[in-house]
């Protein structure tokens, strides 16, 4: 009895005080291809429901585009389903390494190194090139992934106020004394919105001997003028000692991660990184339709200017609306509501109106900052979101949130 | 208030208070337990005080327990600064 009548009854005691505090996450069934509209199974049981889905990270549209699903199929019937392997053993075939070489020429850095997820990418790059004599210093809203990894490793972790630069350059000095230091921080932050300066993070680093880890997951393919990420928008491109980036988002959205950048740093992940080491290869599927992610973003920009004139537009029609939105320049337009169970109860509503998010509140975001984070696509059309911004100024109505700030906001709902 | 327990005071508002965070701090707000300071980032509030004092905390003292509070980390560095006069 190794699961017996004490555990359950704790972990059902548990179980039942997430669901009494609304802090349960259920899963909703979507019986469709991932694509600007689909159609959602919710609750379970319940029959289909035909919605316009503004929260996958689908940012490029890619990730049922008829293109990429043809090269996955060639890749299945060339290379097979799976190589029942890790990559060192009888893991890695030859589109492996292509798609490697295709993502150090896209991010412009010197090698390339696949992982199952960018979680396994944050996961195990930190472990694998620091050690006791070096520091970590992170931007303190980083990806909880990054989090992990940090925690991971020997290396004295420190971290700075988000985006403060000041704060940044203070702690580079405080550990002048290690033998190496290493800003970490995400290139577009997940729930913000907005992007890392990595232009003035370049600089500090280069003035206090500082090596720089992004983790671009949110920007790769769509930020910067070509799509290469935030080290193009800032300007910095060959200057990031360590890019972690996925493959599950705009990039085809299936999954697999990787660690790019210092050709010796990618080698010492090749070498000791864990997540690496001790799990499966990327399956051959995934690998070939990446590859042609690849070509397409390569042959125009298209898709990523789509994309930032529908996150443009649709930041404009909230703003105009009468909403409190996050600043930022990314596909990520984050609705502020504050308080947990109004960003439950407005993703409800605006799910019966037929437009698909979800609320966002502790411990995903800090306490008292609960909102609905909204994310553009490039398979959005202007119908879609004149059609989502009618749909959500109803349910503002209801809650009569329009025009007002935070404050106001707390005032009427609390926190 | 003596001045080294006003240092310890003021860089912990500067370095945990966020912009908007209206939490007061006092010399005895429970700083770890309380939820001001994360394990992450207590490494430097000891390496301020270690600089700053020109003192040496052995990992053994640098407890949760130890840094849980202004007046529990100027005992602290009191302490140290003795061993080493």
């Amino acid at each position: 009895m190794a699961y017996g009548t004490k555990a359950r009854e704790w972990y059902q005691s548990e179980i039942a005080g997430l669901k009494g505090a609304g802090l349960l996450k259920e899963e909703r069934y979507i019986r469709s291809p991932q694509d600007a509209e689909i159609d959602v199974e919710y609750p379970a049981g319940a029959a289909p429901k035909h919605v316009i889905n503004l929260c996958a990270n689908n940012y490029l549209g890619l990730s049922s585009h008829p293109e990429v699903v043809e090269a996955a199929r060639k890749g299945l019937d060339a290379r097979g389903y799976g190589m029942s392997s890790v990559r060192f053993i009888c893991g890695t075939q030859d589109i492996h390494r292509d798609l490697e070489r295709r993502l150090t020429a896209f991010l412009g850095t010197e090698d390339t190194l696949l992982f199952p997820s960018c979680m396994d990418a944050n996961a195990g790059v930190f472990e694998a090139i620091l050690s006791e004599q070096d520091v970590t210093i992170a931007d303190r809203l980083i990806h909880a992934s990054l989090v992990d990894g940090i925690r991971l490793c020997k290396a004295m972790q420190d971290s700075y106020k988000h985006s403060d630069m000041g704060h940044l350059e203070e702690k580079l000095q405080l550990h002048q004394d290690k033998r190496f230091r290493m800003i970490v921080t995400d290139g577009v932050f997940s729930m913000d919105g907005d992007l890392a300066k990595l232009d003035e993070i370049v600089a500090l680093a280069e003035k206090y001997d500082a090596m720089v880890c992004v983790d671009d997951s949110h920007s790769t393919g769509f930020i910067g003028k070509t799509g290469r990420g935030t080290h193009e928008h800032c300007g910095v491109v060959g200057k990031i000692d360590v890019i972690t980036t996925t493959l599950g988002k705009a990039m085809g959205g299936a999954s697999g991660g990787c660690v790019s950048g210092r050709k010796e740093l990618v080698e010492m992940c090749r070498q000791r990184a864990r997540p690496y080491l001790f799990s499966n290869t990327v399956a051959p599927v995934i690998v070939a339709g990446a590859i042609k992610v690849l070509d397409i973003l390569c042959q125009s920009t298209d898709r990523r200017d789509k994309l930032e004139w529908n996150a443009a537009y649709w930041r404009k029609l909230l703003v105009d609306a009468g909403f409190d939105v996050k600043k930022g320049d990314s596909p990520i337009v984050p609705v502020m509501l504050y308080n947990a169970k109004l960003a439950q109860d407005v993703a409800r509503d605006l799910f019966a109106e037929g437009i698909y998010v979800v609320g966002f509140f502790f411990p995903v975001v800090p306490k008292g900052q609960a909102r609905i984070r909204t994310q553009l696509s490039a398979a959005h059309e202007k119908a879609h979101l004149d059609r989502a911004i009618a749909a959500f100024v109803k349910v503002g109505k209801k809650y009569d949130i329009l025009g007002k700030d935070k404050n106001a906001i707390i005032q009427q709902y609390g926190l | 208030m003596d001045d080294l327990t006003k240092v310890i005071l003021d860089y912990v508002k500067r370095e945990y208070i966020e912009e908007g965070d209206d939490r007061e701090v006092g010399l005895d707000t429970p700083l770890i337990s309380g939820g001001i300071v994360d394990s992450f980032s207590m490494v430097s509030l000891k390496r301020f005080v270690e600089k700053k004092y020109a003192i040496q905390i052995p990992d053994a003292d640098a407890t949760p327990a130890a840094f849980d509070s202004v007046k529990k980390i100027a005992e602290l560095v009191r302490r140290f600064q003795q061993v080493h006069v």
